[in-house]
């Protein structure tokens, strides 16, 4: 057993790496493709230049960024093979749908038109170029629905069926899995998410080249665009996040309380805006969960529910499966240890299923699948040994939550201010303030999206599959130390193609700074 | 048949269609083997810019590739992928360097220096194509695994799909999946000979030297072949019967040949035109020999994948526990999913369509000197 979590634990940190790693370099992707096709809108409407210029110098950031994401992206697809091989088993028949439609639709018009976008400046006429980079823009953000609708999907599992004599669940409904409560919502969450992060970008490095008094009308141009894009985005960040919160408590109560800190919910819950949560506190104890709270009232029944005084349930709520109405009245939902059972007794039911498929016998295998349907509700469950396994790590959760909180307020800030700045108030945005202001938006920008995902996917552990696949049942037969040195392995080869990607990107901005890029 | 194993079949044409463009596409990883040697810097260059342009489609294909296996035989994933880990790690590294090396190779400050990003072009040219080779040796060699649904049911230990201790080592020294791998692997190179001689407009001499890569590359690519083919020929392999019973047959893959003699007739189509092809592009001035060699190389892998997993036979065969061997219908997704990415695959002409569209007008006049003056350049 100790192997085997072993195992477990280095392949998620595997993973871990993988997808951060890869969630550098996607959202640029995302944002900057957006961009620079509008730049090179405005240039085909207007044929000045300068905007042609403009767009290339910002065209080649993007070629720098994308190739690296490409690069850590298709170890993420086959580690879903080669470290979750019972997860790929277990639900490939819907999870690898949304994965090859990425491949048919997305990837190809990515990996084609980017081609016609670097070289077919004198192939192809202005009109098929633009056309291009607009296909390259759509075929990211593609990309991102379908991948992000496979995600989605694990956090919500629905258009599906178990077949107790493949042992594995097999999609019944494509709409549903496509079109679920969580998908749509978390597809334009994490794309508009990508256009704050390039737009930061863009701020940051036309911060940069302005504080450098290099190509200034045209950094200066590039700063209110920047600023533009990623105040769009932020704002369709925050409404989208807002409908994300309420997804969550709906079909993942567990994660919006870790992400609260919270253990013992109430009707009119506050929202804790900041607190140092106390790492000893476990489920059902007395201790104080959060010291030197400041919290905002109702914010988080506001927030979950869109109702001030409704019931957000806590950690031990759940567990004790207790939830109260708007009114006070209790409702007595499963617990966590009735989910135990009901978890085991499916398992036992899918053994006895088996054994009589083995003998041949039909009427045993009817009765003990119908036994299966009935418990597959919570058949993860079964693979819990007490009720506080189902706990998702509640600090790194909480404060990843704060964190992306924080940091996008800061982010809103910055990007008012560059617009408000680089408007009429022309002294102002040449401030070296306002240029160190424009260069923290990059960090700020990492830091909100990285901790997001954190958020999302640690929020969910233990489950790989929301309540229905543990992530220790997903694992490979591979040993740990196989996995150790593969992880190494990784970590070694990604940072240095980062620190590549950055040390070409800071020359070329350097280099940049010596000549005319409208030219 | 019934409607299910009119799907099965049809996704394993899908899986036999994608593995054959990308077989073709290697010609990408076997230029990046040629990159070394006496070519001088300018044509070096050329020849690193005409591969540049198309190092994407390769890399798509190859995702998609597993893309759709995911989907259609999400068993053959689990059990494969999990399970030889050391061989697909192996493949997938040499993917990544290879994904940046085109983007910094020459650029400024790019922490490694020209020469190192070359040599991830020469570890994804050779290790690519060799490693491929050997994962598709497999569907005809086998593995030593085996695969139990009910271990899902036992808390500590629920992996279902178990490996040998060597997890794809074992396959990585397999003669047989390394004769495949070379033969894959001359394969790229000449038909990379054949494809810089069609896209790259630098002279004379350059197209010469390409015809002569191209008689070089493809006499060992033939010799190769042969053996692959003799041996593939005499090996014995796994079949299922009508109950889902594996039994081992000889002389399986030659008989597949026969008893399905429409792919017999691909197969010795497409080897035909890989030879005209070759000797096209050997024996005369004409640059249009990638096209009958690459068009004869998609025939004769959809033959082989045909042969691997059509007619019952097991395309990934355990050769520890038989009862455990995959076949397209014993590890495919539901008819449902099967069904519905059919639809989805109805859009893969119009994908097709503007791929070879955008090829050609890419393509249109060649790649001259001329090309390398952009801003743009790898």
């Amino acid at each position: 057993m100790n192997e085997l979590m072993s195992t477990v634990d280095w392949s998620r940190a595997q993973f871990a790496l993988t997808a951060m790693y890869h969630w550098l370099f996607v959202p640029l992707t995302l944002g900057l493709a957006v961009i620079v096709a509008v730049m090179e809108t405005l240039w085909y409407r207007t044929r000045r230049e300068s905007l042609l210029g403009i767009t290339k110098f910002w065209m080649t950031l993007f070629g720098i960024n994308f190739a690296i994401g490409v690069a850590t992206g298709i170890i993420l697809e086959f580690e879903f093979g080669t470290n979750w091989s019972n997860y790929s088993w277990f639900v490939g028949d819907i999870f690898g749908a949304p994965l090859a439609i990425e491949g048919i639709f997305a990837f190809f018009m990515e990996a084609t038109f980017v081609a016609v976008m670097f070289f077919g400046w004198n192939k192809v006429s202005p009109r098929f170029h633009l056309v291009s980079t607009w296909l390259v823009a759509v075929g990211v953000s593609l990309s991102a629905l379908w991948i992000l609708v496979a995600n989605a999907w694990m956090q919500n599992p629905v258009g599906m069926r178990f077949d107790p004599a493949q042992m594995r669940n097999v999609m019944d409904d494509f709409c549903a899995v496509a079109f679920n409560a969580v998908s749509m919502n978390k597809f334009f969450h994490a794309v508009m998410s990508g256009w704050a992060l390039a737009g930061a970008f863009v701020v940051a490095v036309s911060s940069y080249m302005l504080m450098r008094r290099s190509n200034v009308e045209a950094m200066r141009w590039s700063l209110r665009v920047g600023a533009w894009t990623g105040l769009i985005g932020l704002v369709f960040t925050i409404y989208t996040g807002d409908g994300s919160a309420v997804a969550i408590a709906r079909v993942q109560p567990m994660k919006l309380a870790a992400m609260e800190g919270l253990y013992d919910g109430k009707c009119g819950q506050e929202l804790v805006g900041f607190g140092i949560l106390n790492t000893d506190k476990k489920p059902g104890d007395d201790r104080q969960a959060i010291f030197a709270e400041i919290s905002i009232p109702k914010g988080l029944s506001v927030l979950a529910n869109h109702d001030a005084d409704s019931f957000v349930p806590g950690i031990n709520d759940l567990i004790n499966g207790i939830s109260l109405t708007p009114e006070g009245d209790t409702v007595s939902t499963v617990s966590y240890a009735e989910r135990i059972a009901i978890g085991k007794t499916g398992r036992q039911a899918l053994a006895a299923y088996n054994d009589a498929m083995q003998r041949g016998d039909s009427a045993a295998m009817d009765s003990t699948a119908a036994v299966v349907e009935a418990n597959f509700r919570y058949f993860g469950y079964g693979y819990l040994d007490n009720p506080a396994d189902a706990v998702p790590p509640v600090a790194l959760t909480f404060y990843a939550f704060r964190v992306m909180v924080m940091m996008g307020g800061l982010l809103l800030l910055i990007f008012a201010a560059c617009i408000f700045a680089a408007g009429t108030r022309r002294q102002l945005w040449n401030k070296p303030l306002m240029h160190w202001v424009g260069l923290a938006a990059l960090p700020v920008a990492y830091l909100c999206s990285e901790a997001g995902w954190v958020v999302a996917e640690v929020g969910r552990q233990p489950w790989i599959i929301q309540d229905l696949m543990p992530t220790n049942v997903a694992i490979s037969d591979v040993s740990s130390a196989t996995v150790q040195f593969t992880f190494w392995l990784f970590a070694v080869l990604f940072t240095v193609l980062l620190v590549a990607e950055v040390s070409i990107m800071t020359r070329y901005i350097r280099n940049s700074t010596k000549r005319d890029i409208t030219k | 048949m019934n409607e299910l194993e009119l799907l099965q079949a049809y996704w394993w044409l899908i899986i036999a269609v994608l593995g054959a463009a990308l077989v073709f596409l290697l010609f990408v990883q076997g230029g990046q083997t040629m990159l070394y040697g006496r070519t001088d810097e300018s044509e070096r260059q050329l020849m690193v810019s005409s591969l540049g342009r198309k190092w994407e489609l390769t890399f798509t294909t190859l995702v998609v590739f597993g893309g759709a296996f995911f989907a259609s035989f999400p068993l053959f994933y689990s059990t494969s992928f999990g399970g030889a880990y050391w061989l697909w790690l192996a493949i997938l590294v040499s993917f990544v360097v290879q994904a940046v090396s085109y983007e910094y190779r020459r650029k400024p400050s790019n922490l490694l220096g020209t020469r190192t990003y070359d040599a991830f072009l020469m570890i994804n040219g050779v290790g690519g194509c060799v490693l491929l080779g050997v994962a598709v040796g497999s569907f005809f060699f086998g593995g030593e695994f085996t695969v139990s649904r009910a271990n899902i049911l036992n808390p500590g230990a629920p992996v279902i799909s178990q490996w040998a201790s060597t997890r794809g080592l074992e396959l990585m020294t397999s003669p047989r999946c390394l004769l495949l791998g070379a033969a894959v692997f001359m394969l790229a190179r000449t038909l990379a000979a054949l494809y810089f001689k069609n896209n790259i407009k630098a002279g004379e001499a350059f197209s010469r030297r390409m015809s002569r890569q191209t008689l070089c590359n493809g006499a060992v690519f033939a010799v190769l072949f042969v053996a692959f083919a003799v041996v593939l020929m005499l090996s014995a392999g796994y079949r299922a019967d009508g109950a889902g019973n594996i039994e081992k047959v000889d002389y399986l893959y030659f008989k597949n040949l026969v008893d399905m003699w429409w792919w017999g007739l691909t197969f010795v189509v497409g080897v035909v035109l890989v030879l005209g092809g070759i000797a096209l592009g050997a024996f005369t001035e004409s640059d249009k020999g990638i096209w009958p060699a690459g068009f004869g190389t998609v025939l004769v892998v959809l033959a082989l994948f045909a042969i691997a997993g059509y007619n019952g036979t097991c395309y990934l065969a355990s050769t520890s526990d038989p009862a455990s061997s995959l076949t397209i219908a014993n590890s495919s997704s539901s008819e449902y999913t099967l069904r519905t990415m059919a639809w989805v695959s109805l859009g893969v002409p119009a994908v097709l369509a503007y791929i070879i569209y955008v090829w050609r007008k890419m393509n249109a006049g060649g790649l001259t000197s001329d090309d390398l003056h952009g801003k743009h350049q790898y």
